[in-house]
């Protein structure tokens, strides 16, 4: 070993040795990402990370993965999992993920867990960029934002670095990264109802006997059954995102009783099947999301994603990375320079061309053309084609969108997506309407 | 290299052990264990804790789950037991040519040729409201308005178990009646016996064996499932299977545990009877 060290260096710099370096410089170049103009410089071995992303369709995506790959000098491996096999893997084997993206509510199962790495502000470079849903739990006109069920400044900030406890004023450390946030009602078919539909209470309606959905489970469908019941007038609630045992069980009689009546066509759990049963006319009007909407209207069947006086069912989803990539100091700093790429404006052009809100907009603003802005974000009809990130055409011009502008709808939040503190109740007795 | 009768017996008897230890013993005993602890949010407290049982026999939601899922078992089985018995007399009695024989029982099979996911949302544009049957029956007159209980009801959670497991007790039967001696049915027919007292007296006595096999079958896959009741009654029917798979998709293992525990009992009670009654192991062995 000695003999070829001294021979080396009695040659001085080889020509070999000096390719290599060579290769390395162009190496760090594309590693750091300058070439697309993404401007920290890294060391070369970045080449050799891999981060294993785990989430939502919504974020693990191939487009988004070949495009995080191509300004990225490292490796991101996505996959996507159903809430329940994601939360599972997180909780039995976190080492095996190194950044996993979920429903805000989700995070309630992470409290005192320490598997979630707290995030210091000072290393994600948007937070002052960020909707204010999230910085301080209010609106674009500095109103405070509606805190039923699992509101996005809920869970924003830890208490401290430790990471245990949440915090609803502002501290250093972030929770989450936050991605998307959309506010949703029910999606209708206006070719099947002919009347305008303005409030939740038509979820129970008997006129729509037989002819309505929910979403199945007690995290989006029973928020919007609460919704239906308050406006109804059949309960009332302190906070409906987070009842109380009495209120409970008063939803669930209620639920039962319309059950029993007939009113539910059937409960949906899946994109496919919420798509299903409008596009087939089983159901006139169901809880949905909107690129479902989306997805039936793109058959040509008429639908329309309908804003409600009462306000709207508002979520959101975030990224976080786990606690062990602080073991590794190079593999952290990737996870820090990913996490603030997702919203970097890329993603978060992508993301508003499927109809969601990035929590950057600013930063998605100039990716987007003025007719993909004012038709997503500002409320103002199309002025030419709108086209899906896929390249299909989702709207003609002159259409505005359903709910109009950014805090026409999301400005107007009357319930969050929610895990409630008496879940352990809550799903007994949803065990009893089902069985019903 | 030369093992003694009794090592080389314990090898090959070895991954087999190991198999039933490591998947099936192990977790039955983690199950067992989870089943009496408390929960908290998508996490087990490992204190003793018997309101999971407690709940389980002291609530009215159980005995309306076994409600349902027996009488939907009673249907299916008395059903599948019917179509399966006079397919397979029809299959080995009547088919005389084997090679139509193996065509008609792999046309059985048919239904299994696409991904399950496909086959229920398949059931839709046919059940549905604006479906085929509803369509027909409305064009030639017979009703008025679409009828809604063929879709998302307890009917069409039926209608797809009989689909999807009349061959499992199809195949048993058939198997069982392949075996018999066709020399014994000539003699009764010789003696002057009719087809229904071949049947009655003969047939059905011989393949008590087959049927069992098949009851078994449908008894867990009708008790075992949470997949088709969910999609097929719109989540609109309960089962245990089913509020095992919802207290799971709310990562509330301890409840979970406590009421597989409780639905393994019954089942292999229900299977231990039927196996005491008939002598499964004459047919294997033969």
């Amino acid at each position: 070993m000695s003999k070829i060290k001294d021979k080396k260096s009695s040659s001085g710099i080889s020509r070999r040795d000096l390719l290599k370096g060579a290769a390395a410089a162009v190496g760090t170049a594309a590693g750091s990402g300058a070439i697309t103009g993404f401007p920290t410089i890294w060391a070369q071995n970045i080449q050799n990370v891999t981060l294993n992303h785990v989430g939502s369709v919504y974020t693990t995506n191939p487009l988004v993965a070949e495009e995080a790959n191509k300004q990225l000098g490292f490796t991101i491996n996505m996959q996507t999992l159903d809430t329940t096999s994601q939360m599972n893997r997180l909780l039995a084997q976190p080492e095996t993920i190194d950044i996993a993206d979920m429903g805000n509510p989700s995070l309630k199962y992470f409290v005192g867990k320490d598997t979630l790495m707290p995030i210091p502000i000072n290393e994600y470079k948007w937070w002052d960029k960020t909707l204010p849903l999230w910085v301080d739990g209010t609106y674009a006109n500095g109103e405070q934002a509606s805190r039923q069920g699992f509101a996005p400044i809920l869970s924003a900030y830890y208490a401290d670095e430790t990471g245990l406890e949440w915090s609803e004023t502002p501290t250093d450390w972030l929770v989450s990264i936050p991605l998307v946030t959309n506010a949703d009602t029910f999606g209708i078919r206006p070719d099947l109802i002919n009347r305008p539909i303005e409030s939740w209470a038509e979820l129970f309606n008997p006129e729509f006997s037989g002819r309505v959905a929910l979403q199945d489970g007690v995290n989006v469908g029973v928020p919007d059954a609460a919704m239906a019941l308050e406006a109804m007038g059949d309960v009332q609630y302190v906070n409906k995102g987070n009842m109380t045992i009495e209120e409970i069980d008063k939803t669930i009689d209620k639920l039962i009783e319309y059950k029993r009546a007939g009113q539910f066509r059937s409960f949906w759990t899946t994109f496919d099947q919420s798509v299903q049963l409008i596009a087939s006319g089983e159901v006139v009007l169901q809880s949905m999301f909107s690129p479902a909407v989306t997805e039936v209207r793109t058959r040509g069947i008429p639908c329309i994603f309908q804003g409600l006086k009462e306000g709207y069912r508002g979520w959101a989803i975030s990224a976080m990375p786990l606690r062990h990539v602080t073991q590794d100091p190079l593999k952290r700093d990737c996870v820090m320079e990913y996490l603030n790429w997702m919203n970097s404006g890329w993603y978060g052009a992508y993301i508003s061309r499927t109809g969601y809100y990035t929590s950057v907009p600013d930063n998605a603003k100039p990716l987007m053309t003025e007719n993909e802005w004012g038709y997503w974000y500002e409320g103002k009809a199309s002025t030419d084609d709108i086209i899906d990130p896929y390249g299909k055409v989702m709207e003609k011009a002159g259409v505005v969108r359903d709910g109009g502008g950014i805090w026409d709808r999301m400005g107007n939040i009357a319930i969050w997506n929610t895990l409630m503190d008496e879940d352990r109740y809550l799903v007994r007795r949803w065990q009893d309407f089902i069985a019903a | 290299m030369t093992f003694s009768p009794r090592a080389a017996s314990w090898l090959q008897a070895t991954p087999f052990m190991l198999i039933m230890v490591f998947l099936v013993i192990v977790p039955l005993v983690i199950v067992f264990v989870a089943s009496f602890m408390d929960y908290g949010f998508a996490e087990v407290i490992p204190v003793l804790y018997w309101g999971n049982y407690l709940d389980i026999f002291r609530s009215r939601l159980t005995w309306d789950l076994y409600a349902t899922a027996l009488r939907m078992l009673v249907i299916v089985w008395t059903v599948t037991l019917l179509l399966g018995f006079t397919i397979a007399y029809y299959l080995i009695f009547h088919v005389r040519s084997n090679f139509w024989r193996a065509i008609f029982l792999m046309a059985c099979a048919i239904p299994f040729w696409t991904d399950g996911a496909i086959r229920m949302i398949s059931w839709v544009p046919l059940l549905g409201r604006e479906g085929l049957v509803n369509q027909a029956l409305m064009g030639m007159g017979i009703i008025e308005q679409p009828i809604s209980w063929l879709l998302y009801s307890e009917f069409s959670v039926v209608l797809v178990y009989i689909n999807m497991l009349t061959l499992a007790m199809l195949g048993p039967i058939a198997n069982s009646m392949g075996k018999i001696d066709y020399s014994i049915i000539q003699a009764a027919r010789d003696q002057g016996a009719g087809e229904w007292q071949i049947i009655t007296n003969i047939i059905i006595p011989l393949v008590r064996p087959g049927i069992a096999i098949g009851s078994i079958f449908i008894l867990t896959a009708v008790m075992g499932d949470a997949f088709i009741v969910k999609m097929m009654s719109g989540n609109q029917v309960n089962t245990p299977a089913g509020a095992i798979m919802t207290e799971i998709a709310a990562f509330q293992y301890p409840p979970a545990a406590a009421k597989s525990v409780v639905m393994l009992v019954l089942v292999i009670g229900v299977v231990a009877t039927i196996l005491r009654v008939v002598d499964i192991k004459k047919e294997l062995a033969r």
